[in-house]
């Protein structure tokens, strides 16, 4: 296989991987906060603006590196400097 | 497929490019300052004001019940900076309704520029609240070896919130786009309501975060010595 194809099959698998392997952590953790903030939500309900408030905080904290992952897939996906690098490259060889 | 509304060009003059995000920027600008002006044009104090006004003010009280409950002390001062930030995130993600709209905060350019603000603004509300000594001081907190953490944790604490708010609106936006090449009936309704959803939370999210990073900066001093001007002035 040439280097194009090395390129778009290394960048096609491991977009996919990252947002596969990159969004469990995430979940997990944002399950398991939901889960104690329903806990103390029952034991203590007249401080539910704030276990709310503070809930979603920490919700965004954990998806935030769900989403930097994302980034990386959509980088290898549709920004791709290698990509771009190699077809301007195999364009200038195929023009001259 | 267009990853941002970058790439959307509506006119080019030589290096001046004038593109979706910045087209878009302006016309929620406008909403936001015309809807402004016209509805506090006569501002009513009695029990008949108009229900514009009654939905200004829910929306300034909500900001500034939230500002306080973040613990800082007079949520007028920073009601300024905290409320536009919340209102222009907001403002782009409700504005999904309008078909052909993108909104302006799916491009990193724009996410950038508002975590700079906060880059900008926390240091300043700190030190106009501790004066600058206290304010540098509080970098060597808990010893001085914890100097180049604290400055690694202000510079990733922006960048994170520039991405978190970029990934958010930039998913939200691509899912729609795709599922309408797919199935253009009623899934990317359903997508759409999630998507403002989304988006309310993290204008929410962005807003609070920068409430508790100024509230962390501006708060030792209020611990350790307080202040008499301030119980004068309230």
């Amino acid at each position: 296989m040439d280097s194009l194809t090395w390129i778009a099959v290394a960048s096609i698998v491991m977009a996919g991987l990252t947002t596969g392997f990159g969004t469990m952590g995430p979940a997990l953790a944002e399950g398991r906060a939901v889960a104690v903030a329903l806990t103390s939500l029952a034991q203590q309900p007249d401080a539910s603006a704030t276990i709310t408030r503070t809930l979603f905080v920490g919700l965004a904290m954990i998806e935030s590196t769900a989403i930097y992952c994302f980034v990386v897939s959509m980088i290898l996906i549709f920004a791709n400097p290698f990509w771009n690098a190699a077809i301007a490259a195999a364009t200038q060889a195929a023009g001259k | 497929m267009r990853l941002t509304p970058d790439a959307w060009i509506f006119w080019q003059y030589g290096f001046f490019k004038l593109n979706a995000t910045i087209v878009f920027t302006w016309a929620l600008m406008a909403v936001l300052v015309l809807g402004a002006a016209l509805i506090t044009r006569r501002l009513a104090t009695g029990h008949e004001r108009s229900r514009w006004q009654n939905l200004l003010e829910i929306v300034v009280t909500g900001i500034v019940g939230q500002i306080e409950d973040v613990g800082l002390k007079e949520p007028r001062r920073y009601l300024g900076f905290l409320g536009t930030l919340f209102l222009f995130v907001a403002a782009s993600a409700l504005a999904t309704v309008v078909p052909g709209y993108e909104p302006p905060t799916a491009s990193l350019s724009t996410t950038a520029a508002l975590a700079l603000c906060v880059l900008v603004a926390v240091p300043l509300f700190g030190i106009s609240g501790q004066g600058l000594m206290a304010y540098l001081k509080s970098y060597m907190q808990p010893t001085p070896i914890m100097l180049p953490f604290n400055l690694i944790s202000e510079v990733s604490r922006t960048l994170a919130l520039a991405v978190r708010l970029f990934g958010n609106m930039m998913s939200g936006a691509m899912i729609i786009a795709i599922l309408l090449a797919i199935t253009p009936f009623v899934f990317p309704i359903v997508m759409t309501v999630l998507g403002l959803l989304t988006g309310m939370v993290q204008a929410y999210i962005f807003t609070i975060l920068a409430a508790v990073y100024i509230a962390a900066a501006t708060r030792s001093a209020a611990s350790s010595k307080p202040k008499p001007s301030s119980t004068a002035a309230t």
